[in-house]
């Protein structure tokens, strides 16, 4: 009777729930020991808030990341289009003459939808391999970012840094520092742009017809022809919202670091794939979420910062733990999948 | 009867045409040109003395030879991976990383500045060949037991892979003391062609006897293209992919001796950066299908010469490197447009829409 | 356009690179009426009807459909939208999504989904036609006939005007079918136009109204199922007399050699992870038996087992009174045994290798990993199959997924003939493949044996089992319950073991 019980809960869940319920326990398991076990840091709001600073632009990549795994297909250009996206910023509000804040932002959208434009229709249209044409489109924004500027700066614009100083107080989870003086808990504009977009894209995923189209898609191609969904449409309009957020992610990148430089966002496009696995999206296609993805996020962030407080501040742990526990992540995935499917078979 | 024979040509040249080996010879072709109409200068072989005093050879063809080999050995094992599991190895650059400051290790004994050097070079080299068997050997059981997607599962390695490399070293960077060793990334005294075209050369022999004296090819061929069917027909698919890792292990290996050999010393967050990158573009420029299945490994060796050729043209053309990655993606993208079946088709129907007589004379 | 008639279509052409798939095919449609679609593979059917729902695009001919008429359909949501819906052989839905989404997905107007409306029809649907699965159950969830039946109320609930059904039935059992048929009558009523395209003749009696047979791309004729027996409907579709079918175990000689009797294989107690219970099994040298019951009974889980296709949990197994281990393929590869899987597409070929590689695999297998066959011998299996077994291809050199099914499934006969194998498992063999190559297969199984081979056949149609086998191990609910021998075999006497008790 006992297996008979189990076999109920994986016939009642779907493969997205399912996966989604496993990344939120484990994040809160692992928020919860960091608090216990490291105490300091940890047990204060203002930790979880600046994970959130830190990782906004993160959260909006990864968001794309996620729209674009789900339809069946992967963009690793992302990284570079962030960077692409500071440096031309930040060379626009540094070295021209009187640079507006809103064109600054205009241009951020722009890149991004004209990367959307151009990847969407090779990977739509001509049915060229996604990972082949991101891979063209990171080496061609890295190589387009050093030839914008070689050397990286600090923007000085007033409006700009004014900007990017704005701290939206959060009431009621501020805390007392040593001299007994009251701070209040922040985050940054970022944050608030980052949480909009997951909470639209959310919407959009489970209540419009396009977001279903993506999991359609995802799931079988194919068979998504045949029930009448305009695959092609599907296919572009997935690129096209994962590179104009990875245009806006940029924006809020370089907002946080103030600065231009080839270097930024190295590897970020692998964190923002990485996020979305971790979040339970799977990059065979139409399974994945996108509250799930921002867990990812967190997860992926907190095991950095619960490395870093332990004391273990070389480069080289935060390597090592972010792998590990992908890995262990994938297991589990792995292993909870292949139960799932054994559970149904018989 | 004219009209047929050239119905007949048009046809002949549509099967050149479709040949998997066309794009990349035409590409490496109209790279020839582009560089024989700019500068001619760049197919001269010239006799010059190198470093330690030797007469060596030297021009942009011997460049692309040297600079080519390790991708030329990275592409053999991406192909069979691919091939084999349908997917993408990403952790090469990182593992050459891992296997290199493996071979460091052993070479230099934990110090970082020894006087001599405390192993024999072949020792350190078959330590780090059993390393990149050991990180084949991860990524193949990640793929081929637990079922993860390739990219996914050396997704893994390649976070992690640089910062296993510096850990091996205590982050430090030996420098190997020994001019011998410098030999397998430059040249032997006394031989004037660079020793990477040698290993290059012994590879690419290995894996043709090992394609014509055993089935690896077409186990590798029928797991990719049906994994259900092969199994069935007694073949071991999980053991077939677990392979195509662990000999894409070896083949880092060997790419980790000539990066290593090049500098006598490494830099881990630099070696073999975006080579992984740089390997799988040779498989997809060799018209090999990412999605695995059929495969032609003499397509994705030439598909990495070319790679090497484009990248010698465009510093040829003063590229600054950091700007070089742009530069190689347009080409890359125009090459995989015009190879592209989707791309090939409207270009036909737009050619038969503006001269709509022609099919009634074919 | 005359009043009842609902699709017409005239001079449809369609080529593809070295094939005239259709010329000048007619066909039309009357409201309220079922329409069969005859013809072997490569006739022209699946073009004929992948023209119609927009996934191929003709190449000359007209569409009219009534209420709109002359049409041009673009893409599969243009036929959608004029009242053209579909149900495929294979199932074409996301398993990731939900039955409901299933059902709705791509139809309606609106950006927005309302799942409360949606998963409340789908219930109110599925309840309707008696369809074992809940709205907003995951469709991967369910088994595969309930998934068929899905892609059914999809395509019933689209206010169809035209519904086709190409090989709907072949992943039913019996009484899903007789659903099935249930609701093609009562579409009927409602005056839909249905096109019914099958490989069961029984079937096309049993329900249609009309029969258009096509062949090699062309329009044979159409005809009123009245005015066509069955043998003429064969003799048209395969374009002359077909040979007497009942007759060709008289044809054929037993085998008769010293060890006539022996068994050559044996199994006791056998299970596997597919879920039948532990059986007991063995077959004599020369002797041609099978496996019978409803689709799902376990038949194809039997020899899965005695393969080694699926994880052994236990029992013994013998091989010419020895005790030999048979956990996977090869081991029983190398035992003698060969089987040709029920799943062509899924199990049998390796769609983009040449047909050379595809018949010298199993052989090369069991040669070795370090011994390949050299290009004269793989050319000279090949080519010496191709011409025995009659499969038709350009050459050796073709990708085996560019034939025809009923050349596919020669090439993999060829396969495991080539190993000369003492134990023959043939899975369903004959499914989806025209009546020529299924009367050639069961020949060549009745020559076999009389050459010593044993043979188990597996077959949907019983009359093809009772044609071929002299015994028959009767199944039911994954459970052998009998086994029917000598004057047993009849029709009758199958039904009733496999309906069992009273």
């Amino acid at each position: 009777m006992k297996e008979k019980n189990k076999f109920n809960i994986f016939e009642k869940m779907n493969d997205t729930n399912l996966l989604l319920t496993i990344t939120i326990v484990i994040f809160f398991l692992m928020y919860i020991g960091a608090v216990l076990f490291q105490g300091g840091g940890f047990s204060k709001p203002q930790m979880f808030f600046n994970i959130l600073n830190a990782n906004a632009a993160l959260i909006i990549t990864a968001c794309g990341m996620s729209i674009v795994m789900i339809s069946g297909g992967i963009d690793i250009s992302v990284g570079g289009v962030v960077a692409l996206v500071s440096m031309c910023c930040a060379v626009y509000l540094d070295k021209t003459n009187s640079p507006n804040i809103l064109v600054s932002m205009l241009i951020a959208v722009g890149i991004g939808l004209l990367y959307g434009l151009v990847q969407g229709f090779l990977v739509a249209v001509l049915d060229i391999q996604p990972f082949i044409v991101s891979l063209a489109g990171m080496f061609f924004a890295r190589g387009m970012t050093t030839i914008v500027n070689t050397a990286p700066f600090n923007v000085e614009n007033q409006a700009f840094v004014a900007l990017k100083d704005t701290r939206v107080n959060v009431p009621f989870l501020g805390s007392y520092n040593k001299k007994g003086i009251y701070v209040p808990a922040y985050i940054e504009i970022g944050v608030i742009v980052a949480l909009l977009i997951v909470i639209l894209l959310f919407v959009v995923l489970k209540w419009t017809k396009l977001g279903r189209s993506f999991y359609a898609v995802g799931g079988n191609r194919q068979s998504a022809l045949m029930m009448g969904i305009n695959v092609r449409r599907t296919k572009f309009l997935s690129h096209l919202i994962c590179s104009t957020l990875a245009g806006i992610g940029g924006y809020v990148y370089f907002l946080h670091v103030g600065s231009g430089s080839a270097s930024h966002a190295m590897g970020m496009e692998m964190n923002a794939i990485a996020s979305s696995i971790i979040g339970g999206t799977l990059l065979t296609g139409g399974v994945g979420n996108i509250i799930g993805t921002f867990f990812g996020v967190l997860s992926l962030s907190t095991i950095q910062n619960i490395v870093a407080s332990a004391g273990l501040d070389e480069a080289w742990w935060t390597g090592i733990t972010i792998a590990a526990m992908l890995c262990i992540f994938l297991l589990i995935q792995s292993v909870v999948m292949a139960q799932k499917k054994k559970a149904i078979k018989t | 009867m004219s009209k047929q024979s050239k119905g007949n040509i048009l046809g002949a040249f549509k099967a050149i045409a479709s040949h998997q080996l066309f794009i990349p010879i035409l590409a490496l072709v109209l790279l020839a040109v582009v560089n024989l109409i700019v500068d001619p200068s760049f197919f001269e072989i010239k006799d010059v003395t190198n470093n330690a005093g030797y007469m060596v050879k030297s021009g942009a063809l011997i460049t692309i030879l040297d600079y080519g080999s390790e991708l030329a050995i990275l592409a053999i094992g991406m192909t069979l991976v691919t091939a084999a599991s349908g997917g993408q190895d990403i952790s090469v650059g990182a593992t050459i990383a891992i296997a290199g400051s493996a071979m460091l290790r052993v070479l230099c004994g934990g110090n970082s500045r020894p006087d001599t050097i405390q192993a024999p070079i072949i020792v350190a080299f078959l330590v780090a060949c059993i390393v990149g068997m050991l990180c084949g050997a991860f990524n193949g059981m990640l793929v081929s037991i637990f079922k993860i997607q390739p990219m996914i599962a050396t997704l893994i390695l390649f976070t992690a892979g640089r910062s296993i490399a510096a850990w091996i070293n205590n982050n430090e960077l030996p420098i190997v003391p020994d001019p011998k060793f410098a030999y397998f990334g430059g040249f032997i005294p006394g031989i004037p062609i660079p020793t990477t075209v040698f290993i290059a050369a012994i590879c690419i022999i290995i894996i043709a006897l090992v394609l014509k004296f055993t089935n690896l090819g077409l186990y590798t061929q029928a797991v990719g293209i049906n994994e259900s069917s092969s199994r069935l027909n007694g073949i071991n698919p999980t053991f077939i992919k677990f392979l195509s890792f662990v000999i894409l292990g070896l083949c880092v290996a060997v790419a980790a001796l000539i990066k290593v050999s090049r500098l006598s010393t490494i830099n881990y967050s630099v070696i073999a950066k975006d080579i992984e990158m740089d390997a799988i573009l040779a498989v997809a420029l060799g018209g090999n299908a990412l999605s695995g299945g059929k495969f032609n490994i003499w397509a994705s060796i030439l598909g990495a010469y070319v790679i090497q050729f484009l990248t010698t043209t465009l510093y040829k053309f003063n590229v600054p490197s950091d700007a070089l990655a742009a530069y190689k993606a347009v080409v890359v993208i125009i090459l995989v447009v015009f190879s592209a079946p989707k791309a090939r088709e409207y270009m036909e129907m737009f050619v038969k829409k503006l001269n709509p007589g022609r099919k009634e004379a074919a | 356009m005359n009043e009842t008639t609902l699709l017409k279509m005239r001079g449809i052409d369609k080529s593809f690179p070295g094939v005239r798939a259709l010329q000048k095919v007619d066909f039309t449609l009357n409201k309220g009426e079922i329409h069969a679609l005859m013809g072997e593979n490569g006739a022209g059917k699946s073009t004929l009807i992948k023209v119609l729902t927009g996934v191929y695009t003709k190449d000359a001919g007209t569409i009219e459909l009534e209420g709109a008429g002359e049409v041009s359909i673009h893409s599969p949501q243009d036929a959608q939208n004029l009242g053209i819906s579909t149900v495929y052989q294979e199932i074409t839905l996301c398993p990731n999504l939900t039955v409901a989404e299933n059902m709705f997905i791509g139809r309606g107007k609106g950006a927005f989904t309302n799942w409360k409306e949606m998963n409340a029809d789908a219930d109110k649907l599925l309840q309707s036609l008696d369809i074992p699965a809940k709205a907003t159950q995951q469709l991967s969830n369910c088994s595969i006939a309930v998934q068929q039946m899905v892609a059914i109320a999809r395509a019933v609930d689209m206010d169809c005007k035209v519904l086709i059904l190409d090989e709907p039935t072949s992943s039913l059992d019996e009484q899903e079918v007789e659903k099935l048929f249930g609701l093609m009558r009562d579409l009927k009523e409602m005056g839909v136009g249905i096109i019914f395209v099958t490989h069961f003749l029984d079937q096309v009696y049993e329900v249609c109204d009309k029969i258009t047979v096509l062949r090699d791309g062309q329009l044979v004729g159409e005809y009123e199922i009245k005015d066509l027996p069955r043998v003429q409907l064969v003799a048209k579709m395969l374009g002359k007399e077909m040979d007497d079918l009942s007759d060709i175990k008289g044809e054929t000689n037993e085998y008769k050699g010293n060890d006539a009797g022996e068994i050559v294989f044996e199994a006791e107690g056998l299970q596997s992870d597919a879920g039948i219970k532990p059986f007991d099994f063995h077959i004599k040298k020369g002797e041609v038996n099978g496996f019978t019951g409803l689709l799902g009974s376990g038949r194809s889980e039997c020899v899965r087992a005695i393969f080694g296709a699926d994880r052994i949990l236990g029992g013994k197994v013998k091989v010419h009174g020895k005790e030999v281990k048979i956990n996977k393929p090869i081991d029983a590869m190398k035992n003698g045994i060969a089987y040709l899987p029920e799943d062509r597409k899924i199990d049998g070929i390796i769609g983009d290798l040449s047909v050379r590689d595809n018949i010298i695999l199993a052989l090369q297998v069991m040669k070795g990993f370090f011994k390949p066959f050299t290009k004269a011998q793989a050319k000279a299996f090949a080519d010496e199959y191709i011409e025995k077994l009659n499969i038709k291809t350009a050459s050796a050199d073709k990708p085996i997924k560019a034939l025809s099914g009923g050349n596919q499934q020669k090439v993999i006969l060829a396969r495991w003939l080539l190993m000369h194998p003492e134990y023959l498992i043939l899975d369903e063999p004959t499914r989806g493949i025209d009546v020529g190559t299924k009367v050639a297969i069961q020949k060549l199984v009745l020559e076999l044996a009389s050459q010593g081979m044993s043979v188990t056949f597996i077959s949907s149609e019983t009359d093809e089992m009772l044609r071929t086998c002299s015994r028959l191990v009767v199944m039911r609910d994954r459970k052998v319950v009998g086994e029917l021998s000598g004057d047993d075999l009849t029709q009758n006497k199958i039904m009733a073991t496999i309906a069992g008790g009273e």
